[in-house]
């Protein structure tokens, strides 16, 4: 079975579209619809070539995690045909419907049953059965339309089919091909042992031997089915409408963390969900910064959040649901089993993030860059850092102003920093200094005419350290006369 | 000097040889004269004991405006900063009480702006008792406030004076000197100290301030003055 496309909202079907993904020398086709495939599109070549060819193509970019994903979704939304359905490769299903296609009223009736749930989903599918995976990959790619292959008719069936049909890399496609060998039934009736000689330190991916054999059946290639994630979630179905969800938050918290517990998982999110008596429903979300199953801790988290529920008539269901699940394990990281202290730490910026929103709680980091106000780059609390080693060799002042304030110079001396300057009303004399400390406007950041900057570290006369600059130079063409700001304090 | 070294040991590590276990971390004040002098932050940073717990740094809007924010660029970088930046004294004072109950952090330090009337007794003895529970050192920095009732345990007025004398330019400002007025303190004797802060070793020397000598009556008489 084969998912083509997706179809959303999809773009006529006279226009040619294909969707592009990154190549090695730029973009190159990822898949194609149906026109742009008439006009002799292929997927795999570059999209200025097949511009030239087709110049009314429409280009969108695929999003192949996004597909990825979908089609994970659809293994499981395909357990209602069979039990044991698994992912095959970034395009296709595998599904084992051994002793499940009788409850469908044989295989031919399930096949056209399939394709109708599909299509009805908005999806094209090719269907075949086959005893083999391999047998049913190369039929629902290169066979008729849901076709049916029994235990014995592989060597039929399969005969015709081009050799691509093998799941093999393009090199070996391409070596067979020089071979002169275009089905696989060429490939079959090549003995045994030259096969054997030729491939003989080939991967799986390269060697056609291990590929018919899988395809034959003689050897053995299980699906290996994946488990649904249980859905993880606590309800209070209540007997009459209720206003204030807080008396039944505990218990559903307790509960929520009991099955956490059990699947040894803990939770980022938390979705809280009340339904109202008049059909309207609200949300309370909170996250955490590291997976947790603490009954109280999450119990804190909703503590001034439940007021901002309108509650209407009252409601009379409340849900709690865990979302972004992790995989948690209870750790003991003192010998002597004290608390662990990080689980604290993630639980303080849970709190002040949930009490003050994530915005306020941040921890500064240094970035590569001259300029003090881009030297530092707030990232959230608990995230990790970029390993941006940056050595300091200047003197930095321990304060920094968030907007530099402008000073008014009183008595300016043709080099140094000025005299005496008044900031915030006050005349400072400056009694030493030093520098200047140049730095250059960042050019490939910075609008054009931004000016040069020369710092001071200066002293006035009571003995507090300012870190004054300079904006521009006398006659740099940037602007009128050079003017100075405070910028940060040094200890 | 006394009173400094008890701090510098590693947490771990107090108790363990034959000197008496220090006092636990505490709440302590810091009142800058002047609201844009960090020398008041200068000198709560070095007290605080070495390592790279990070420290949760609470900090309200004005002081914020006023004074700026800590930049990294200027601290020693090995201990992670957790800054939270908040609008009231109350959350403020809320913000500095839940850091308190996490052991795992360096130092909680908080600024609170003025005198807010939520920053009581009551409000510095809860911050208190809870920094001496969890033995996580609390520094409230306090500008263009008045010292007033409070229960930190150590109180201190830190100002900025003029530099020492560079050792290669004699035109630029060298180690930064503060005035250290300890004027009130529970477990030491409250004293003035000039210190001298050695950047590249983080460490603060205290002496005594030199005082001059009081002003005899014969002093600076007419004929002294044209004598000199």
């Amino acid at each position: 079975m084969r998912v083509m496309e997706r179809q959303g909202n999809a773009p006529p079907d006279n226009i040619p579209v294909v969707l592009a993904r990154e190549g090695q020398h730029g973009p190159v086709i990822h898949a194609a619809n149906r026109t742009a495939r008439l006009e002799g599109i292929t997927p795999g070549s570059r999209v200025v070539d097949m511009r030239a060819i087709c110049p009314e193509l429409q280009v969108a970019y695929a999003d192949e995690a996004g597909d990825r994903a979908a089609l994970d979704r659809l293994v499981l939304w395909a357990r209602r045909w069979c039990p044991w359905t698994v992912r095959d490769g970034n395009d296709g299903l595998i599904l084992d419907t051994t002793g499940a296609d009788h409850l469908w009223g044989g295989e031919a009736a399930m096949l056209v049953e399939m394709e109708t749930q599909l299509s009805l989903l908005g999806l094209t599918a090719r269907l075949a059965v086959a005893p083999t995976w391999g047998a049913a990959w190369a039929l629902a790619r290169f066979g008729p339309v849901r076709a049916i292959c029994g235990a014995d008719e592989i060597y039929f069936k399969l005969g015709a089919l081009p050799v691509a049909g093998l799941r093999l890399d393009a090199p070996t496609l391409l070596l067979l091909r020089r071979l002169g060998l275009k089905t696989i039934g060429a490939v079959m009736d090549v003995p045994r042992l030259s096969l054997t000689r030729r491939f003989v330190k080939a991967g799986v991916q390269a060697n056609p031997l291990i590929r018919l054999d899988q395809l034959m059946g003689k050897l053995a290639e299980p699906v290996s089915s994946v488990d649904a994630k249980p859905v993880i979630r606590a309800q209070a179905r209540l007997a009459e409408p209720v206003f204030d969800p807080t008396p039944y938050l505990p218990e559903l918290c307790d509960d929520l963390c009991d099955q956490l517990k059990q699947t040894g998982q803990g939770c980022r999110r938390l979705h809280l969900t009340v339904y109202r008596t008049d059909g309207d429903v609200s949300h309370v979300d909170v996250a955490t910064s590291a997976p947790t199953r603490d009954p109280a801790h999450l119990h804190g988290l909703f503590r001034d959040k439940l007021e901002r529920i309108n509650p209407g008539f009252g409601f009379d269901l409340i849900t709690l649901a865990a979302g972004a699940l992790e995989e948690m394990q209870d750790r003991q990281t003192r010998l002597e089993g004290g608390a662990d202290d990080d689980l604290r730490l993630t639980q303080l910026i849970d709190r002040l993030s949930a009490k003050f929103g994530p915005c306020a709680v941040t921890r500064p980091i240094l970035r590569q860059s001259h300029l003090p106000e881009r030297a530092e780059a707030q990232i959230a609390a608990l995230a990790n850092a970029p390993g941006e080693g940056t050595v300091l060799i200047k003197e930095r002042p321990l304060r920094l102003l968030d907007h530099p304030e402008e000073v008014r110079v009183l008595y300016a001396v043709p080099e140094g920093p000025p005299a005496q300057f008044v900031w915030r009303r006050q005349t400072h004399r400056v009694a030493r200094y030093a520098g200047p400390e140049r730095i250059a406007p960042e050019w490939w950041k910075d609008r054009p005419g931004t000016r040069l900057r020369d710092y001071f570290k200066v002293e006035n006369q009571t003995g507090l350290r300012l870190w004054l600059y300079r904006e521009g130079l006398h006659e740099d063409g940037r602007g009128g006369d050079p003017r100075w700001f405070v910028h940060g304090f040094f200890a | 000097m006394s009173c400094v070294t008890p701090l510098r040991l590693h947490k771990g590590l107090e108790g363990q040889g034959p000197r008496a276990a220090p006092i636990a971390h505490t709440l302590s004040e810091a009142f800058p004269n002047h609201p844009a002098d960090a020398s008041a932050v200068g000198f709560a940073l070095s007290r605080l004991p070495r390592g790279t717990a990070p420290v949760l740094w609470v900090q309200d809007r004005l002081s914020r405006k006023e004074a700026g924010r800590p930049a990294l660029a200027g601290m020693r970088a090995d201990r992670p900063v957790i800054m939270v930046g908040l609008s009231r004294a109350v959350d403020v004072l809320w913000a500095m009480e839940d850091g308190l109950r996490c052991r795992s952090l360096g130092a909680v330090i908080g600024e609170i702006w003025g005198d807010p009337p939520c920053l009581d007794f009551t409000a510095t003895k809860r911050l208190a008792l809870r920094a001496e529970a969890g033995d996580v050192p609390c520094w409230l920095i306090r500008r263009a406030a008045s010292p007033d009732l409070s229960a930190a345990r150590e109180r201190w007025r830190v100002a900025s004076i003029p530099s020492a004398p560079h050792p290669h330019d004699p035109q630029a400002p060298g180690a930064p000197r503060w005035a250290l007025d300890l004027f009130r303190a529970r477990h030491t004797r409250p004293g003035q100290w000039v210190a001298s802060y050695d950047r590249a070793t983080d460490r603060v020397d205290l002496a005594a301030p030199v005082r001059d000598r009081a002003v005899d009556a014969r002093d600076g008489t007419a004929g002294e003055r044209t004598a000199g």
